[in-house]
């Protein structure tokens, strides 16, 4: 965990103030809408269909157990009794009043979270893998990387009106969980061939209505030139980025129309024109970042503790733990996911309970440490493999213990039309009829991993492009239909999907995505092979016949 | 609008120069770039202070030569979403060495002072009364930088150093 000192409190709390005094100013008329508008958006402030919409940053996915409470809080104290976490590492509340929200900053800044740049033509929250600082193989801890870009970002002077958001992911391991070929900057962090760190630098990646793979700009950038390196990226973006079209102002627009060749000669030399400057990261600079970061005293235990074995003879307790436990980096201990994907429940959401109760578990089995993937799930980082069976127990106490990780049930999706303004359908009663027809564990297991990703609208919040099968709510004459994708992926092999057809209304998406799934267990040559591997070898052609054929 | 320099409310020495409008023989004036540039040394050997009012689309190449000559450059934010003035200022700023004033204009509102002031503009003309009233108050809302620019404020991770030092001189 990182440990914010005085000086990180007294910038969130003067960020308080300072919203404190803009709200206060817009409900006495001295604002206008349209001048506020900018003003909470750059705090994470948006107006949705019923009600603002407050989204809260989580720095690199990591909370701690107090932080989660304090979550908690905010949802029961303000909201509806709940959240819903986000692809982006955010946690978003749906109900909250705009004369409150100044307090339930003030609540959330006494555990040091807050919302600044959640939303807003601003560098965004910084993203980062789940699994940083215990994935086994890993380079190195990439949340120090993202620490030091979360500072530096945080109320930039330079880069706080942009022409459109802008965000940055960091991996540090060859499996990318975090999307960072989606991002506007990629960071990839590795070692050279002296074993320095530093980053292979990714640009203009980024999905909405014209998706592109982010390209490879630098290959190698050292670790002490990072901040240089980025910021020589937002000057080149900040003066030549459209801003005549919000739908062209992404800075994936400026790589593609200049070419990644052109954009990487103007960003060069704009690096080169600032020199060694102060943005140079001394080593003894990013050891006192480092510095701040605790780590859990693990303990030296057994690879296969008696506890384990005894519990491998409940079925229930194995098709879990296979499903939802993933190897650490310290023997003995384990990394868990916790599902928020239950049968016939919206993706990503949890209840003030249910996070008080993870927040409870995270202390006595993980350290006090939770994570928040892009998946919209939960992580305990940190579980000893004794403690599975009571911890699975616990879990499934609280409708956590889901074992549908990366299985078809695994659905991410935005809010879509109930409760966002921008959306054309509605995303959440689809993931969760879809939830309901793939109810069956033993017909999900056999169909393996399948990522089924929902937007309501083409700004893409859930990530269609590069779901295995994507679903993009649209309107027709006043009706919402369904475009389908297939193939798709946000990882190391990042690819947009390939629309399989025409558009499918509504009631028949769930029909559509069966049918999708019988094909590929008809066509899949091994039970080995990945629903999205068939898609390669065979292209869309055998699915789009088997849907199209009775339609 | 007021002007407000120094952290006061003063008044404007310079006279705005429109398009096609003839120069007073003497007093401080702001041209409008493309004016300037028409015939920039002319207008230098003019008496009385000259500055220039630099859109945010032109390259500050053309401008450059001249700077040390310049007792302003206006820089404008057309709209308060238009962020691309905050590059040019740190660039004259920290790059090409420009001491003279720097001013805000265009839509120029209490929320960006302190992120203006950061980037190095030492003037404003500020649209409301109100926001020009409470500019003092208002850029002294951070006492936290997490960002090395060119005002002189230390950084976070600077400050951090030398809590640092000074802990570990104290042992």
């Amino acid at each position: 965990m990182y440990a914010y000192d005085e000086l990180d409190r007294t910038l969130i709390n003067e960020r308080v103030s300072e919203f404190r005094d803009q709200v206060k100013r817009r409900l006495s008329g001295e604002l206008t809408e349209d001048e506020f508008k900018m003003l909470r958006l750059q705090n994470g402030v948006y107006l949705q269909l019923h009600a603002y919409m407050f989204r809260v940053a989580i720095p690199y996915g990591t909370l701690s157990s107090r932080q989660l409470r304090a979550l908690a809080r905010v949802a029961r104290r303000y909201d509806r009794g709940y959240g819903h976490f986000t692809t982006r590492q955010n946690i978003q509340y749906n109900w909250i009043k705009l004369s409150e929200l100044p307090d339930a900053l003030a609540d959330l800044a006494e555990v040091g979270i807050h919302a600044m740049q959640t939303s807003g033509n601003n560098m965004r929250n910084v993203t980062s893998d789940q699994w940083a600082g215990v994935a086994p193989g890993e380079v190195e801890d990439p949340r120090i990387w993202s620490e030091i870009l979360r500072q530096h970002t945080t109320l930039h002077p330079e880069f706080s009106f942009l022409p459109r958001k802008f965000k940055i992911a960091i991996t540090a391991s060859e499996h990318d969980r975090a999307a960072i070929k989606v991002h506007d900057i990629g960071l990839r962090l590795h070692k050279n061939a002296d074993g320095e760190t530093g980053f292979e630098v990714l640009v203009g990646g980024g999905l909405g209505r014209t998706p592109f793979i982010a390209k490879t700009i630098k290959p190698f950038v050292h670790g002490r030139d990072i901040l240089s390196y980025v910021e020589a990226i937002l000057r080149v973006y900040n003066q030549y980025g459209r801003r005549d079209n919000i739908y062209k102002a992404r800075i994936k627009i400026l790589v593609h129309e200049l070419g990644i060749e052109k954009f990487a000669k103007e960003v060069d030399e704009e690096w080169k024109q600032m020199g060694h400057s102060a943005l140079t990261l001394d080593h003894s600079v990013i050891e006192e970042v480092r510095s701040r970061f605790s780590y859990p005293v693990y303990e030296k235990l057994p690879h296969m503790p008696d506890e384990l074995k005894q519990a491998a003879h409940d079925p229930l307790f194995e098709r879990w733990r296979k499903n939802s436990v993933a190897p650490h980096k310290v023997q003995g201990y384990s990394i868990v996911t916790l599902s928020l994907k239950p049968v016939g429940g919206p993706p990503g959401d949890a209840t003030a309970d249910q996070m008080d109760a993870v927040a409870d578990l995270a202390d006595k089995y993980s350290f006090g440490e939770i994570r928040v993937g892009h998946e919209q799930n939960l992580v305990l980082p940190h579980v000893a493999k004794r403690d599975l069976p009571q911890l699975w127990k616990a879990l499934d106490r609280i409708g956590l213990a889901t074992p549908n990780v990366n299985l078809v049930t695994d659905i991410i999706a935005c809010p879509g039309l109930d409760y966002c303004s921008l959306a054309n359908a509605r995303s959440i009663p689809i993931a969760q009829e879809l939830t309901r027809r793939f109810a069956n564990h033993d017909t999900a297991e056999m169909i393996g991993r399948l990522h089924i990703n929902i937007s309501g609208c083409i700004n893409a919040c859930g990530h269609h492009h590069v779901g295995h099968i994507g679903i993009l709510g649209v309107e027709k004459n006043g009706e919402e239909f369904y475009q389908i994708t297939i193939g798709g992926r946000a990882d190391e092999n990042a690819q947009m999907g390939a629309l399989i057809g025409p558009a499918v209304p509504y009631a028949e998406v769930a029909d559509v995505i069966e049918d999708i799934v019988e094909a590929y267990l008809a066509l899949r040559d091994r039970p080995e092979e990945l629903f999205v591997d068939t898609v390669k070898r065979l292209g869309v052609e055998p699915f789009k016949e088997r849907v199209y054929a009775t339609r | 609008m007021p002007l407000v320099k120094n952290g006061r409310i003063t008044t404007d020495l310079f006279v705005q120069i429109a398009d096609g409008a003839e120069l007073p023989g003497d007093g401080a004036i702001l041209v409008p770039a493309a004016r300037f540039l028409e015939d920039p040394e002319a207008m230098l050997r003019r008496a009385g202070k000259l500055g220039v009012i630099w859109p945010n689309n032109r390259n500050l190449d053309d401008l450059v030569p001249y700077l040390d000559r310049l007792a302003a450059v206006a820089l404008v934010f057309p709209s308060f979403r238009d962020g691309r003035a905050y590059s040019q200022a740190r660039l004259l700023r920290e790059r090409h060495g420009y001491d003279g004033e720097l001013r805000a204009t265009g839509q120029v509102l209490r929320d960006q002072f302190v992120f203006m002031s950061r980037a190095g503009f030492d003037a404003f003309e500020v649209k409301k009364d109100a926001d020009a009233d409470a500019f003092a108050e208002t850029v002294k809302r951070y006492s936290v930088f997490y960002q090395p620019t060119g005002d002189g404020r230390v950084t976070a991770l600077n400050r951090r150093m030398q809590l640092r030092h000074s802990e570990s001189a104290g042992q």
